[in-house]
């Protein structure tokens, strides 16, 4: 970096942190200050950081163990993405197992920053923002360069993208337990931190239409399509439903736009698309990239995964109203959300299909490969979610689900075993590609690592079943003499047995995403472990003889 | 697509069908934007403009500052995570909670409060069902009143004087966004504040800004207004506006049109 641009950079920082600094001194409230706060920080670091070297790149490569040499392809920003989406899974997980226990033992609140309500917001985040989040930046600028054989467009943008959204999870995660939040379901966070999101986030788009237009290939990929629709469709949803009116320029507080039944329909149009957006869309994108590499074979059908993805696409945006069954929202919009997420089923399915497929002649890998197991069971869950997704949004399914924790349970057999499975396949797939290393450090935690959260998913999904199901049926019990049979609170002390259980199934999920985060740090270090390998199975001339000629052909 | 012949095809030659869209980046993007707008479109639009989205019914008020203060608390401690604000037209639900919840109850709630799980049982009617000194008490330590609760404790808030840094640009916030506020509203939004947690504070004054606003002690500690006084202030307000079971609101939804 020359001299003047550092200067410059020193200046810029030097002003952003006065500014900050005379924002603290103004601000109406403790939560505004301690943000603006956050931020000087942040911009004296900046400073020092631009002041201390004129090639901060160099100490940032040796901190991640960045690999030597000229690369083919711009990966600085998809290795600290991949960091980042390890840190802030074991930080969203952890979050997670504490409010599961805080379910079944209320002590472990700890008034007021570490009550359950200004908790859940972090978890919920953490997971979805943070580690999805991370998950997709990373992934998306990893794919998007290979499908279009071409670096990054906006270097610098690519990674003030990244950079600038570790900013936005850190103040929305320091807000929650400020108690800075405007309510809305995974669009907790305040006017301003929303209007930071925006810039990131424009910028994001801008960095991967740049990188799209460079292309040396003639065709966009079908990752890209997802990638693009899930970048688009965030960018209207994110602004639509975030708009508010602020108190004050200088306060945390606002209040938003909308108001009763229109602000309930925004947000659940908004609530469900973060995830059919982000949570689907984007994750299928990884998978149309990672799972053809790993198995090694093309993408099962092309046109089945065209068909998908514009069906998808139109149909998900319909489906918000099936979380307002039987509320005071209009019946043609509730009956019309019914009718589309049923209709959904579908294209969600072309998606697991055109997946699971995809190994068609690779299925013996599932027995050598911990990878493609996880990829697989990834796809297996998600087409379990997206089944029962549909089911719980007719309305009669509903009016027992709604309010339980049926629905929590359905969300995490999502978010565990589709978002959780995919990601760790993904980022087992790219630690030894970007840190340049033979393999990972050990095949065989991979596999306890796939063991632990498999059956951690098993163990949180069933009872969350067996509660949700167990509160709807108590709630609507009457006895003989005509009297609802069970007080509210009979209700929640029969949920404590399955509230454990769930805890325990989180624990495991945790305790598989702890082990990787050790097999991904020793392969960073350039270890190798010695191990048997992962299957030995030997030519056996009893079970292994080719089927006889003489059985009736198909 | 169905041509099996895989043909390169040179950059001038043009091509048809979905190839454009894979081709060409803003056709796609422009397509996937539309494409998603639709749902949303048609769904949400009309909520705006459909009269009987809202039914009109008599009592509904905006809130007074102190509720309005206890409603901010309400959503700082994130307590729509585990309380919902939305009773079902179910025969449980009503002999549980009280009268369905209609659209228009929550017509000046930015953002909204129907919330999504009950861990905890519906709020929407529990304004008078138990007494200040229960409120208080069940937030300072809820197994202490319920022995199977799980709710987290809450003792703090009675030990928190309520700061309000502008009880007016609060008011003026949402006037912007369509609450209707009076001038008269705006300019004594800081006495009613306080007015309304005094002991032996003027409620027929209060009442003609504010109809059926409760005007009393709410925390059991007259010396200080804290963040208990307006919790409680807005709980115990929480669905006593509407007059639901009124014979009239029900015939002159009868004569409405256009359902």
């Amino acid at each position: 970096m020359q001299a003047e641009t550092a200067l410059g950079r020193v200046g810029l920082w030097f002003g952003v942190m006065l500014l900050s600094i005379l924002a603290v001194v103004a601000a109406k409230d403790s939560g505004f200050a301690a943000h603006a706060t956050i931020i000087s920080i942040v911009a004296f670091f900046l400073m020092c950081f631009s002041a201390a070297r004129f090639d901060p790149t160099s100490n940032a490569r040796s901190f991640f163990k960045m690999p030597e040499g000229p690369t083919r392809y711009d990966d600085d920003p998809v290795r600290w993405g991949v960091i980042a989406t390890l840190f802030w899974g074991l930080a969203g997980f952890l979050v997670g197992v504490l409010i599961a226990a805080q379910m079944a033992f209320p002590t472990l609140n700890f008034e007021p920053y570490f009550n359950f309500g200004r908790l859940r917001p972090l978890h919920t985040s953490a997971v979805i923002f943070a580690f999805g989040g991370n998950a997709l930046i990373a992934t998306s600028y990893f794919i998007v360069q290979r499908t279009c054989r071409t670096q990054l467009a906006f270097p610098g943008l690519a990674r003030f993208v990244f950079w600038g959204y570790q900013l936005f999870i850190v103040l929305a995660a320091t807000g929650y337990l400020l108690g800075i939040t405007q309510s809305k379901e995974y669009a907790e966070p305040e006017w301003y931190v929303d209007l930071w999101l925006t810039i990131v986030w424009l910028a994001y788009l801008a960095v991967f239409v740049g990188t799209i237009v460079r292309r040396k290939e003639p065709h966009i990929y079908v990752a890209n399509w997802f990638f693009l629709a899930f970048i688009i469709t965030v960018a209207m949803l994110h602004v639509v439903n975030n708009l508010a009116m602020p108190v004050s320029l200088l306060g945390a507080k606002s209040y938003g736009v909308f108001a009763g039944v229109q602000d309930a329909l925004t947000q659940w149009w908004y609530g469900h698309n973060a995830v059919g957006f982000f949570l689907t869309a984007g994750f299928l994108a990884m998978m149309y990239y990672f799972v053809p590499k790993q198995a090694e074979r093309p993408v099962y059908s092309y046109r089945l995964s065209i068909i998908h993805f514009w069906s998808l696409i139109f149909l998900y945006i319909w489906a918000g109203p099936h979380h307002l069954h039987y509320t005071a929202l209009p019946d043609w919009a509730q009956t019309l959300g019914m009718v589309f997420s049923i209709i959904l089923w579908m294209p969600s399915w072309g998606g697991m299909i055109n997946g699971l497929m995809t190994l068609n002649g690779a299925w013996d890998k599932i027995r050598t490969d911990p990878i493609i197991r996880m990829m697989v069971m990834a796809l297996a869950f998600y087409g379990m979610s997206t089944f029962e997704g549909p089911m719980m949004s007719i309305k009669a399914v509903n009016s027992l689900s709604h309010y339980t924790d049926w629905t929590i349970g359905h969300v995490h057999s999502g978010a565990l075993g589709w978002n959780g499975l995919i990601t760790f396949a993904c980022m087992y797939y790219l630690v030894p590609r970007l840190w340049k290393r033979d393999r990972m450090y050990s095949l065989r935690m991979i596999n306890w690592h796939f063991w632990l959260a498999t059956i951690g998913i098993v163990f949180y999904a069933a009872s969350m079943w067996v509660s949700g199901i167990m509160q709807g049926l108590m709630w609507r019990e009457y006895g003989t003499d005509g009297y609802l049979l069970w007080s509210f609170a009979d209700t929640v002390s029969a949920m404590f047995p399955m509230y454990v259980m769930r805890a325990l199934g989180g624990l495991m999920y945790l305790s598989g995403a702890l082990i990787m985060t050790y097999n991904v740090w020793m392969t960073l270090a350039g270890k190798l472990r010695e191990e048997k390998p992962m299957t030995e199975t030997p030519y056996d001339e009893d079970a292994d003889r080719p089927v006889p000629a003489t059985l009736p052909a198909e | 697509m169905t041509d099996p012949v895989v043909k390169e095809t040179a950059p001038t030659e043009k091509v048809g069908g979905h190839k454009r869209l894979e081709r060409n980046v803003t056709l796609l993007a422009a397509a996937t934007l539309v494409t998603v707008a639709i749902g949303g479109i048609v769904e949400i639009a009309p909520l705006f403009w459909i009269d009987n989205t809202i039914e009109k019914v008599d009592g509904m008020r905006p809130y007074t500052p102190l509720e309005l203060a206890g409603r901010d608390i309400y959503v700082r401690e994130g307590c729509y995570t585990c309380h919902s604000q939305m009773i079902r037209p179910f025969r449980d639900e009503v002999e549980r909670y009280g009268h369905y919840s209609l659209a228009a109850e929550s017509m000046y709630d930015h953002p909204f409060q129907w919330g999504s799980k009950r861990t905890g049982p519906d709020l929407a009617r529990v304004g008078g069902r138990y007494s200040d000194e229960w409120h208080v008490q069940h937030l300072i330590d809820p197994q202490s009143v319920v022995p199977e609760s799980i709710m987290p404790t809450y003792s703090f808030l009675s030990e928190t004087p309520l700061k309000v840094a502008d009880p007016a640009a609060n008011l003026k916030a949402l006037r912007r966004v369509g609450v209707p506020y009076s001038e008269d509203q705006i300019a004594k939004a800081e006495s009613d504040l306080k007015l309304q947690a005094e002991e032996f504070g003027d409620a027929a004054d209060l009442a003609t800004r504010y109809p059926k606003s409760q005007v009393r002690d709410y925390d059991g500690d007259p010396s200080e207004l804290t963040e208990m006084d307006a919790l409680v202030a807005y709980l115990q307000m929480l669905g006593t506006l509407v007059d639901v079971n009124s014979a009239a609101a029900q015939e002159e939804l009868a004569q409405e049109k256009g359902r």
